[in-house]
């Protein structure tokens, strides 16, 4: 057997392995949920019937889809730029906690109570990323393991002010701090946890992103310097400066991605890991399957949504751990990596 | 003599743009230390991947005691006794000696212990110093490659390829490796050294084959061999050899370089004082052998590298801080790696013209790029140059070798460059679009542009340049008036000799 390197598959190939990754996933994690004893098919049918085929089904998925769709369109740019933050759970939750000390002990006044968390969320995201891309630009430190770290920092950091400094008066015995007031919580779809004004945002942010990326000088830089460092180099674009930038805008997505989970269904400071769910990560793959492209993670993040919404379908319908759709999702980026790779690989047999 | 071990019939290998071996016949005869001669580019490592396994050959035939064989792989290059000492020692730092020799052959249980005695054995009987409880990061470069003679020994060895075996070793432990090649030559077994240093060919070899531009360009036996012969037959006897060049008028000085020093990336000084002058309108050419200090001066020249005493005037001026600046300033610069260093591989055509200009009108607003601008430059350029590609919207990793250098041509002459920086501007390209390089590096001279070429190829130095220098570990001899040189003389400067007063 031996393989054969096609430079430029063709869009075709491209789309069969795509499918044929989403079958052989579907169809490994079929045998999980059998093993389950739930017949894979029904297991696919309750799912989607819980989701896109019901009203209250696609509200919880627009809900997850919000923060998917920030922090997906933010490492697609970030990747582009080879810069591979893994700590958006950290950035998540650093962006929320900024939120939330200004809901909580800056009393400003309706209208501009929620545009300066938002602003605060940015801002303390990027910072937080920053210290990984400064370690990396500065002393060539690896930001893989430095973002991911910094995650539990973030993580630390918010259990300490939940359990002491910022511990809520009103609620004796919970790690929580005390509710937003009224102006601090963003308004929802009626009925539904979908806060509108995020996924708004959410989506102009990921297209601004796109044109960011593909049209102007900026995101010129981007591409030139994750593609081909040496050349970057050559050209004269600074290498460091140009990861900054990709590390504010990746770390400022998901600091504002953090503002919108507590603003609107929380309502307060709590455990991080209840804020982030996973998103932080699960944004990974997004990120992977829009290619890089920005605008593509609102659909892909939508997809992502589903199995997160389908999940709690799962749980609920078959009594499933809510952890299955880990398997689930990590299944799928297993495959569509591998997929990767026969699309650029013919197999031929013999010599 | 007896029959060859080994004998390559009419190998040919081509890559996309490029045959790196046209036609290749060689033998070795048990007994014996061939060398395989020639520049970068020549065609030796092709050569090696095909021996081992690594490529398939286009045509042509190898034939291993007489019979026909096919090496299909690594492990049967090793099974039909094809060694190969890799230029960097492919060994696991952490485990040791014995541990990384039992990979692959070891028994299952004890592996290491095990081969301890055959280990023992090998080196003992080839005056091998190998500790086989070493562990593999605590030894030298030169301990390294002997653990990679006795692993190929171990495999049962009868060729042994030696690729570029003395690059990483102190001369004292060359000479050790030169006494082990003796014994395995005593022993009856093949050994083909590959190098491009004409010393040590001629202290070992039995026999030399000069490789360049991927032919077979003379072999003789080493006792008819002399340090120029082989120089001369590495860099070129061409009969057609011809000047390209007329006379030159030249301008006021572009480039004033005095006593400049600086380090090579592992730290120890590259150049040491390099002076020289380069005039408008003038083709200076560089040669020298390979690592002597000419990527560590073109560096400095573009922006990339630090100087570390002396100092370099574009103009009167002294250079601006960053790559950019300097191109503003009007230094081109063509550099050697043209894959990973003039392009980025999977941008388009277009971008990769843009690369310099890109933010500037017309290719950008402000902030915003212009992808009209972008078509129309690419299309102009593309015509301009004949570049074949598809369209510009084409990544030009999916151009040929002479398109991508034609890419860099078109970006980097582009405004009116006062000084053209050259690095092998011909490597592995064809003939056609070698010409086309030449041309327009002689346009761009006529225009008034200083231009700093640095090659291997002395046939292209003759025919192009005014004046020629060679680098020669971090100094600068000449540069000489190409009238005054002969090509012995060249190959003499470039291994270190001098020229008689």
């Amino acid at each position: 057997m031996r393989l054969e390197y096609l430079p430029s598959p063709s869009p075709w190939r491209q789309a069969a392995a795509v499918a044929l990754a989403i079958l052989a996933a579907l169809g490994v994690a079929g045998l999980v949920f059998w093993a389950y004893g739930v017949p894979p098919l029904t297991a696919y049918a309750t799912l989607l019937r819980g989701t896109l085929a019901d009203p209250n089904g696609w509200a919880e998925v627009l809900r997850r889809a919000i923060p998917l769709i920030l922090v997906g369109a933010g490492l697609s740019l970030a990747f582009r730029a080879q810069f591979y933050n893994i700590g958006a759970e950290g950035q998540i939750a650093i962006g929320a906690t900024a939120a939330a000390g200004v809901a909580l002990f800056w009393p400003i006044e309706a209208p501009w109570m929620l545009p300066t968390m938002f602003l605060a969320g940015f801002l303390a995201g990027a910072a937080y990323a920053l210290v990984a891309a400064l370690l990396r630009a500065g002393l060539g430190v690896n930001e893989i393991l430095t973002t991911l770290m910094l995650n539990y920092i973030a993580y630390y950091l918010v259990q300490y002010l939940v359990q002491g400094p910022w511990r809520g008066r009103s609620l004796f015995g919970f790690a929580f701090t005390d509710p937003f007031p009224p102006q601090a919580v963003l308004p929802t779809l009626p009925g539904t946890l979908v806060h509108w004004p995020t996924l708004v945002l959410g989506v102009l942010l990921a297209l601004l992103l796109q044109f960011l990326l593909s049209r102007t000088t900026l995101g010129f830089r981007l591409r030139v310097v994750g593609a081909n460092p040496q050349a970057a180099r050559y050209v004269g674009i600074p290498v460091g400066p140009t990861l900054l930038v990709a590390a504010l805008i990746t770390g400022g997505l998901a600091g504002l991605a953090g503002v919108g989970e507590v603003a609107s269904i929380h309502k307060k400071l709590l455990d991080s890991s209840n804020i982030t769910l996973g998103y932080g990560f699960s944004a990974i793959i997004v990120a992977y399957l829009a290619r890089g492209q920005p605008a593509w993670a609102i659909l892909t993040a939508f997809l992502m949504a589903v199995l997160f919404a389908g999940g709690d379908v799962l749980k609920v319908a078959f009594q499933m751990p809510f952890r299955v759709m880990d398997v689930f999702s990590g299944l799928f980026l297993l495959f569509l990596i591998a997929s990767d790779f026969f699309a650029q690989h013919r197999v031929r047999w013999g010599r | 003599m007896a029959e060859p071990l080994l004998r390559l019939q009419n190998i040919t290998k081509r890559f996309p743009g490029v045959v790196a071996n046209d036609g290749v016949s060689l033998e070795v005869y048990p007994g014996e230390v061939l060398a395989l001669l020639g520049e970068n580019g020549a065609g030796k490592s092709t050569l090696v991947s095909i021996l081992y396994g690594l490529y398939r050959p286009d045509a042509g035939q190898i034939l291993l005691e007489g019979r026909p064989v096919h090496i299909g792989s690594p492990l049967e290059a090793l099974r039909l006794g094809i060694g190969l000492v890799p230029q960097h020692p492919m060994l696991v730092g952490r485990h040791t000696v014995a541990e990384n020799l039992a990979l692959g052959i070891g028994s299952p249980l004890w592996p290491a212990r095990r081969i301890v005695p055959l280990i023992e054995r090998i080196a003992q009987g080839y005056g091998l110093e190998v500790n086989p409880m070493a562990r593999i990061a605590d030894l030298s470069p030169g301990e390294k490659q002997r653990v990679e003679i006795v692993r190929a020994l171990l495999r049962g060895a009868k060729v042994l390829i030696l690729d570029e075996p003395t690059s990483v070793l102190t001369p004292q432990e060359a000479q050790a490796l030169f006494r082990v090649m003796r014994e395995l030559r005593q022993a009856g077994k093949s050994l083909i050294f590959i190098s491009h240093k004409l010393e040590e060919v001629l202290a070992i070899a039995d026999r030399a084959t000069v490789l360049r531009r991927g032919r077979v360009v003379g072999s003789l036996a080493a006792s008819e061999a002399s340090r120029e012969k082989l120089a001369l037959l590495m860099v070129g006897r061409n009969v057609s050899f011809e000047r390209k060049r007329k006379p030159a008028e030249l301008g006021e000085v572009v480039l004033q370089v005095e006593g400049l020093e600086a380090r090579s990336n592992r730290g120890p000084l590259a150049l040491r004082g390099v002076s020289f002058a380069l005039r408008a309108g003038e083709v200076l050419g560089l040669a020298g052998v390979a690592g002597n200090g000419q990527s560590e001066l073109v560096e400095v020249l573009a922006g990339l590298r630090r100087l570390e005493g002396g100092r370099v005037l574009l103009a009167g001026q002294p250079l601006g801080p960053n790559p950019a600046q300097l191109f503003a300033q009007g230094v081109a610069h063509i550099p050697e790696d043209r894959i990973q260093m003039g392009t980025v591989p999977s941008l388009s055509v277009a971008e990769n013209l843009a690369l310099r200009t890109f933010h500037r009108p017309p290719l950008a607003r402000g902030w915003l790029t212009q992808p009209a601008a972008y078509r129309a430059l690419a299309q102009e350029r593309i015509r301009a140059l004949d570049i074949a590609t598809p369209g510009p919207a084409t990544p030009t990793r999916l151009l040929s070798g002479g398109n991508i250098q034609k890419v860099i041509l078109a970006r980097e002459l582009a405004g009116s460059p006062r000084l053209v920086l050259a690095v092998h501007p011909t490597y592995g390209l064809d003939v056609g679009a070698t010409e086309l390089v030449h041309q327009v590096l002689l346009q761009k001279a006529q225009q008034g542009a200083a231009v700093l070429l640095v090659s291997e190829d002395l046939e292209e130095l003759l025919a192009l340049c005014d004046r020629i220098g060679v680098l020669y570990q971090g100094s600068l001899k000449g540069p000489f008036a190409v009238e005054e040189l002969s090509r012995e003389q060249l190959g003499l400067l470039m291994t270190g000799g001098n020229l008689a007063a």
